[in-house]
């Protein structure tokens, strides 16, 4: 994973700062063609591709749920367990900034904002993450208790996304799927070494299960906007994801000894705008240069 | 099996002979081996002062490369466009796989990484005195791109050819990834110079702040340099700190016009007599302050380390217990399978 993921974002830098490749294409990938956001971009440019305004939401909450989790794991870098850890966290914060550029740019196309546009300037209320992802990192077992969570959520609704009808969601979805397989058998490798390790990193496990999962029904939530698109065919009923993910955390939780903590849900909200306390202060400091210098190219 | 016989221990002075002979002979492998500047590997015998000169090299190296990931993970949450954070955060990564390739080189010659850890976290190690300088600004991470990261390769691609086998295959991939570091330090301060006269100044500013002591990472002028000397003699050191540095303002001095900036230092010229690129003085007396821990961000840097190991120390010993008893079971399983 750390070989596709870092030359990829190396690969951008020699392309220079517009990017975008006129022959790659935003709906169709193909090995050692990867999609790029400077790609998507590109397409929506040029009008090729557009989505529509429900697909924008939708792109836009997928977007701000892997950009405020890359925030939050970019933390970690210089300050993990272990030198082997900087690289995994920063690796796996690099794959979600990555599918977070894709959804960004390509929700942006119905509003004609880039990127940039949405991530700098959107105002908190503006915001569409879910609490799970604004949660603050903890000590390690608290990040790998949330990793495990949005990890087995992502990789299931990515696997169905794949077949979208909407072609950009698909073809970023098959990029993302094969990343974030990764995170899932890094986040549960890990929940099987602290639940099992010692009794503190026992305790400081089940500890961080209990604070993250009051916020994963909110990532199944159905409202009126998922219920448009599971019926056009963009994304799939989130009842089916949720079978899954009950079914393969339940099985790592287990083989951990572990069991599904017994707390209750919180409301979530962050897809209508009411976000965790926390997000204003992730906003704060992720906007603060680009703010000073409103219009600046860098 | 061969008839028993009693062996009479040898005359102490023949065994004394008899290793004073192989020790000569090794001596003499290792003289034949410098002489035709081929590799020493892990398991050739190597004199102990040349193996002490080289752990103390390689493990600064990696202690270089994790201090030196500080002051750029501090601008990894504020990069102002999403392109230049996953850059950021890819460059920072490469930082931590560099320790990693470096510590594991170090291994090689017996002391493990988490001794070396150690030596860092209470001081008695040292690391590259540049990273001991704050990073206030966002130009700051293109001039550490540009001018450390670009005084590291001047430093770097020599010792790719290092007698020693595994510092120098270590150092082809470290000085691949380092380059393309250089380039984005450079993009991210041509992209300021062009930018608002803000941005610009932002720019210079950094340029102004980062120039002497990327200078001064090559270590003290040559005729104060007392280690560099046994160092070329090893084949570890190709080219003494005043070649290397006069090389590396050379490169600059061209590329700085490109970028649209100044270096702050109207003393640089090229001497046709000798051929090099000559500077300015260099404040010798601040590089030994900030070597003593007397800089700006001595204490912080350590501190940071420090804490980031000791909170994981419990992450790593449930690591251990839980490979301990993974072994246990599989051992287990394999009995009862018996």
């Amino acid at each position: 994973m750390t070989g596709p993921s870092t030359s990829a974002a190396h690969e951008d830098v020699t392309t220079g700062v517009a990017g975008g490749d006129g022959n790659a294409s935003a709906t169709r990938i193909t090995p050692g063609n990867a999609l790029r956001p400077e790609d998507i971009a590109l397409e929506v440019r040029t009008g090729a591709i557009r989505p529509t305004d429900d697909a924008a939401e939708y792109a836009l909450r997928l977007g701000d749920d892997a950009l405020i989790l890359a925030q939050r794991l970019g933390h970690w870098i210089s300050r993990a367990p272990e030198l082997e850890e900087d690289v995994a966290l920063g690796n796996i914060a690099l794959d979600q900034l990555g599918h977070a550029r894709s959804f960004l740019t390509y929700a942006g196309g119905a509003w004609d904002k880039s990127e940039d546009n949405l991530a700098y300037v959107r105002r908190e209320h503006e915001f569409r993450s879910a609490h799970l992802v604004e949660q603050p990192n903890g000590d390690f077992a608290v990040t790998i208790a949330r990793q495990f969570l949005i990890s087995f959520y992502q990789y299931e609704l990515y696997r169905h996304l794949m077949g979208s009808t909407d072609a950009t969601v698909a073809a970023i979805a098959a990029k993302a799927v094969k990343e974030v397989d990764y995170h899932r058998d890094h986040s549960a490798q890990w929940v099987l070494r602290l639940g099992q390790g010692t009794d503190e990193s026992r305790r400081r496990m089940i500890h961080g299960l209990r604070l993250m999962w009051p916020y994963v029904n909110e990532l199944f939530d159905e409202d009126p906007l998922t219920l448009r698109l599971v019926a056009s065919g963009i994304t799939v009923a989130p009842a089916i994801i949720r079978e899954e993910f009950d079914r393969l955390t339940g099985q790592v939780l287990a083989d951990a000894d572990l069991e599904v903590p017994d707390v209750p849900a919180a409301p979530g909200g962050g897809r209508r705008g009411e976000h965790s306390e926390h997000l204003g202060y992730i906003l704060a400091e992720m906007q603060v240069l680009a703010r000073e210098h409103p219009g600046a190219n860098w | 099996m061969a008839q028993h016989t009693t062996l009479s221990p040898p005359a102490e002075s023949s065994l004394d002979a008899d290793a004073a002979g192989l020790l000569a002979d090794a001596q003499a492998e290792f003289d034949r081996m410098m002489a035709e500047d081929s590799r020493i590997e892990p398991r050739d015998w190597m004199p102990g002062a040349y193996r002490k000169t080289l752990l103390r090299q390689i493990s600064q190296h990696a202690h270089s490369e994790i201090i030196g990931m500080q002051p750029e993970a501090n601008w990894i949450s504020r990069a102002p466009s999403l392109k230049r954070k996953a850059v950021l955060m890819a460059k920072v990564q490469d930082e931590a796989g560099h320790g990693l390739y470096l510590y594991s080189a170090a291994e090689t010659l017996g002391q493990s990484r988490d001794t070396m850890m150690a030596d860092l976290i209470e001081g008695k190690a040292r690391y590259s005195s540049i990273f001991n300088y704050p990073a206030p600004t966002w130009a700051d991470m293109g001039a550490i791109g540009w001018m450390v990261d670009g005084a590291a390769i001047c430093n770097q691609v020599p010792l790719c050819r290092a007698s020693y086998g595994p510092y120098g295959r270590a150092m082809v991939r470290v000085c691949k990834e380092e380059s393309f570091h250089q380039r984005q330090g450079f993009e991210i301060l041509l992209e300021l110079s062009n930018g608002s006269p803000e941005q610009k100044a932002m720019a210079q500013d950094a340029v102004n702040r980062w120039y002497a002591p990327a200078l001064m990472m090559f270590g003290p002028p040559d005729d104060d340099s007392p280690n560099s000397k046994q160092s070329m003699a090893w084949n570890i050191k190709r080219f003494s700190n005043d070649e290397l540095r006069s090389r590396f303002v050379g490169m600059m001095v061209e590329q700085v016009k490109v970028i649209g900036l100044t270096l702050p230092d109207d003393e640089i010229r090229f001497d046709e007599d000798t051929r090099t690129w000559q500077h300015g003085p260099l404040d010798w007396g601040e590089f030994q302050e900030v070597l003593a821990g007397r800089g700006p961000c001595n204490a912080q840097r350590l501190e940071r380390r420090r804490q980031a190991h000791e909170d994981g120390a419990w992450v790593r010993e449930a690591a251990s217990a839980y490979a301990a008893k993974q072994r246990t079971k599989q051992m287990d399983e394999m009995d009862q399978v018996a």
